[in-house]
């Protein structure tokens, strides 16, 4: 295909843009194709799919709007991109809904087709904003998508309905064109997904083809934008999710500690999607286990574990609570665990497809009697492989239940993943117990750690259960001092995990007076808001916390270091609340829970507040 | 009836089934023949050796029994014994898995995961102790309480409906269906054999007498006076009859059980219904499970039907085996680098 002749390219550092459309236009595909293909040029990127909770609302209203943003660079980014630089709106309710995010002087390019009466009064506009002057001060493209689809599409047998449905294609190949990128990946797509319906092939083919060489052969556009590659460390790469990378890194894992993997899940949003990727994975004798219910998804994995599997299972908020109880029967059973929890916005069923960071108190604390656990946090997509390791290592090693919190941003959010060489991959060395010789199932390493010794092992046949058991030889027990020292027995064995993690690292300047903290999915956000406030010349300084239960080792020396700690959390102070009551130090809050993530303006506007005036500079 | 034991390689006895731990039931407890009767069977049914045995429960009274077994046990939470015993058989199939459970941990706070576990045919055997109340907690009416039953918590008696256990496991698609008595110390070994050798999700519910809380609920059914006119033993294969003198039958007449007088010459056993466990449809046994909500009907005991279809760890294994063979064992280096992957050097 021949690049526009006469069209001039402009060079652009980064751009952000915002695919929105119907719940049923194809958005979200839209925004991962486009993903893959940035990723695939070699852009930095990140995003951020933002959905409704229903899942076909009524054509064309605001509330069944989907959105999908990307933010891509040359260089180094962590953030969707707090505004957007364009807008694909595909029908009035989009651009309703989006219009007001948009960058002053942005770019909007609308499918002028779904302008009718019907779609402006559905989106509650009094007159067409095409026509009334209303969009004056951005830079608006008409373009007759569906029009220009169905030409594209004639003689191809499909129903009407199926050719309105490859609309997406011809946006997507429109937008292809407009940051003169190459077809391929999506064409490859389009036949893999496709490979049974050859018409479907042909039909959004011939749509994707069409929209790019409308941008090609229309007067409208008179440039078109690049941005080049980014400079990314030496690798091979692919774009990742986070739960794609959370489902991988439980299966390395299971590779890893030569376990074989059974996951008890129950499908909750935005959590589904890891047992959808494991159950794919068969091949690797993983066992993928659709529960009636979350409590049965624990339940169900509690006795794989007992029966020597690498035992996890996968929820969000909701199902958490529901699994509370389980919980403490891992840890009264000390036997490895892991709980995945895809946060959402809560409480109750809240805000199913948006992200929030309110569980991390329920992961600590939620649960009856004193009932420690380990919680550890991912904080961008790739990074859920790591930390799916890392759980896994530590619930084997430690013979205990791990929380590991994503959320829904990081869990729908893709980047570019430096995929680990395959030798570099951490080894999860597992022993079970076979040895009768001085085995009693509470007896203890120097970690405080319990013998697993599994049902099938001759010799060695125990009891064990949710009721308090005599240290060491693991029988019933209601002894007082006994029950005291259990108590203090798990809470250390927790506790001794800090030996095992790395320390918090320090990024930015070691010397400043301010020191952002955060945890979690907002990693991105105050990166990019402290490398700002440093390029004007503030001394700021940076941790990002993996390990929240127990908390890294020099955590106390490093909060102590500074003079003010700011905490940026989409909670009301969570992690805050925990700093306090552990370390008694004050702390500075930043709080905002509209169910997306932060944006790096606030943050930046925060520290700049709290560092204050010149202080620091 | 006599089942077919396997070829016994391992010479376990009763005593080998037996834990260190003192039995802590009150005296009297119809728990003790359960127990005693699983140590006395297992010998007989164990054809592996017996640290592939995994006994799992619940809470209640019943649920303390994995704890007096010499085999490897899990006391889990309220209600999620079947649940637990999935992810077990699941995770490891070559185990043989067993849930002692009770009327209020199987059926109210466990009764998804009962009805789920049927479903799937998880091949794990439940046994139910029923003794139609809540015991562990002092008193309170279960779901299978008779409606009218005083406890404290119906001072003026249950309004509810009890749960027909057998009947909610048929409906469940369990694949085999048993009831005993804990006092009939023969039938019920009787009966723990053959959910022992059944493959796939065997469910035994046993009336067990709860002397504290409930004393006498099913005297009717276990005094010498009574039990022959109030209990019916199903047989394979044989006509319905019971009665002190084996002289009252059942017949079966379109949809309707009826009860016919052997003595008056109009019936002869060659008249009756004749049992089939195995009857593909579960239309007759839903009508025997019926028998006893229907007055003057006698309360059956024994199989009610065992069907045979895969079990859900076989599904499971048998799906790896077809995606491996079909895409090859896996291969972690080509997962993770699938899809559109590049290289900036």
């Amino acid at each position: 295909m021949e690049n526009g002749k006469d069209k001039e390219l402009l060079e652009l550092k980064e751009v952000t843009i915002r695919f929105a459309g119907d719940s049923g236009d194809g958005m979200q595909l839209t925004g991962s194709q486009f993903s893959d293909n940035t990723a695939w040029v070699g852009n930095d990127l990140n995003t951020l799919p933002d959905y409704p909770a229903e899942i076909r609302a009524p054509a064309g209203t605001i509330y069944g709007v989907s959105g999908f943003q990307l933010h891509f660079s040359s260089d180094d980014i962590h953030t969707p991109g707090d505004q957007p630089d364009v807008l694909v709106a595909m029908n009035p309710a989009a651009l309703k809904k989006n219009l007001s995010e948009l960058k002053s002087g942005g770019m909007i390019i609308v499918n002028s087709d779904s302008f009718d009466a019907k779609n402006l009064s559905l989106a509650n506009y009094s007159s067409n904003p095409l026509e009334d002057g209303s969009l004056k001060g951005f830079q608006v493209f008409q373009v007759p998508i569906t029009s220009m689809t169905s030409r594209a599409l004639e003689g191809i047998k499909l129903t009407p309905k199926e050719v309105a449905r490859t609309k997406n294609f011809f946006a997507l190949g429109l937008m292809y064109w407009l940051f003169n990128r190459p077809l391929d990946t999506t064409i490859n797509w389009i036949h893999q997904k496709f490979a049974k319906k050859p018409e479907y092939v042909q039909a959004n083919e011939r749509a994707l083809k069409a929209g790019y060489d409308f941008g090609d052969n229309t007067e409208i556009f008179t440039s078109r934008f690049a941005v080049s590659p980014a400079n990314l460390p030496a690798g091979v790469y692919r774009n990742i999710s986070g739960n794609e990378a959370t489902a991988l890194g439980f299966l390395t894992a299971s590779i890893k500690s030569g376990l074989p993997l059974f996951l008890g899940s129950y499908p909750i949003t935005p959590a589904s999607e890891i047992l959808q990727y494991l159950s794919e994975y068969k091949n690797f004798g993983v066992k993928t286990f659709q529960a009636e219910d979350e409590i049965a998804g624990i339940t169900t994995a509690i006795g794989a574990s007992f029966a020597g599997n690498l035992a996890i299972t996968n929820t969000s908020g909701p199902g958490l609570s529901l699994k509370s109880e389980a919980l403490g029967l891992a840890i009264m059973t000390e036997l490895p665990l892991v709980v995945i929890d895809v946060q959402r916005g809560g409480p109750s069923t809240g805000l199913p497809t948006k992200t929030e960071q309110a569980d991390l108190l329920q992961a600590a604390f939620g649960r009856n009697g004193e009932a420690p656990l380990c919680v550890l946090a991912a904080r961008t997509p790739s990074h859920c492989f790591d930390m799916a390791l890392e759980s896994a290592r530590i619930a084997l090693k430690f013979m205990t239940p791990v929380i590991l919190l994503t959320d829904g941003y990081i869990a729908n959010g893709s980047e570019p993943w430096k995929l680990p060489k395959m030798d570099e991959l951490p080894e999860i060395p597992v022993k079970f117990v076979t040895d009768s010789e001085g085995y009693y199932p509470y007896n203890r390493n120097e970690n405080l750690v319990r013998p697993w010794a599994i049902p099938g092992t001759p010799n060695l046949e125990h009891r064990i259960g949710g009721l308090e058991k005599s240290n060491i030889y693991g029988n019933v027990s209601y002894d007082p001092e006994n029950h005291d020292q259990m108590i203090r027995i798990r809470k250390q064995k927790i506790q001794n995990i800090q030996n095992d993690i790395p320390d918090l690292e320090i990024e930015g300047d070691l010397d400043a007076e301010v020191l952002v903290a955060g945890w979690g999915g907002t990693y991105g956000a105050i990166k990019e808001a402290v490398t700002k406030a440093r390029a004007k010349g503030y001394k700021i300084a940076q941790v990002h916390f993996n390990y929240i239960c127990p908390f890294p080792k020099n955590t106390g020396d490093v909060l102590k270091r500074y003079k003010k700690v700011l905490i940026p959390e989409i909670n009301l102070g969570q992690l805050a609340y925990m700093i306090r009551s552990e370390f008694l130090i004050d702390v500075i809050q930043y709080n905002l829970v509209r169910g997306l993530p932060l944006r790096v303006s606030g943050i930046l506007d925060k520290i700049l507040e709290v560092a204050g005036g010149n202080n620091g500079k | 009836m006599e089942s077919k034991t396997e070829v016994k390689e391992f010479n376990y006895t009763a005593k080998d089934f037996a834990s260190d731990q003192d039995v802590r039931w009150c005296p009297g407890c119809g728990d003790y023949s359960i127990l005693a009767q699983v140590q006395r069977t297992f010998p007989e049914i164990i054809n592996k050796p017996k640290e592939n045995i995994v006994w799992v429960s619940g809470i209640g009274c019943s649920s303390r029994f994995p704890y007096y077994m010499n085999t490897y046990g899990f006391h889990g939470i309220h209600g999620r014994a079947t649940a637990i015993a999935t992810g077990v058989k699941v995770a490891n199939p070559n185990l043989d898995v067993w849930v002692a459970t009770g009327d209020g941990d199987l059926l109210s706070i466990g009764g998804n995961h009962f009805i789920h576990t049927c479903r799937k045919n998880v091949d794990i055997k439940i046994i139910l102790f029923n003794n139609r109340i809540y015991g562990l907690t002092k008193g309170q009416y279960s779901p299978t309480s008779l409606k009218g039953q005083v406890t404290k918590t119906t001072p003026y008696g249950s309004v509810d409906y009890p749960f027909n256990p057998p009947k909610l496991a048929l409906g469940a698609e369990a694949t085999f269906i048993a009831r005993s008595i804990d006092r009939n110390a023969k039938h019920l070994q009787e009966m723990i054999k053959r959910a022992g050798l059944h493959k796939g999700t065997a469910f035994l519910e046993v009336f067990q007498n709860c002397n504290i809380f409930n004393d006498g609920a099913f005297d009717l059914l276990t005094d010498k006076e009574t039990k022959d006119d109030h209990v019916i033993e199903l047989k394979h294969g044989e006509p319905l009859v019971f009665g002190k003198n084996k002289d009252k039958g059942i017949r079966l007449e379109g949809f309707n059980p009826v009860i016919v007088d052997l003595t008056t010459g109009h019936y002869s056993v060659n008249d009756l219904w004749i049992h089939d466990e195995f009857d593909p449809s579960p239309a007759r046994a839903s009508i025997i499970m019926s028998f006893d909500e229907r007055a003057d009907f006698p309360t059956p005991i024994g199989i009610f039907r065992q069907i045979f279809k895969e079990t859900c760890d076989e599904g499971i294994t048998r799906q790896i085996n077809e995606v491996k063979k079909k895409k090859g064992e896996g291969d972690l280096k080509q997962v993770l680098y699938s899809g559109n992957i590049w290289e900036v050097k």
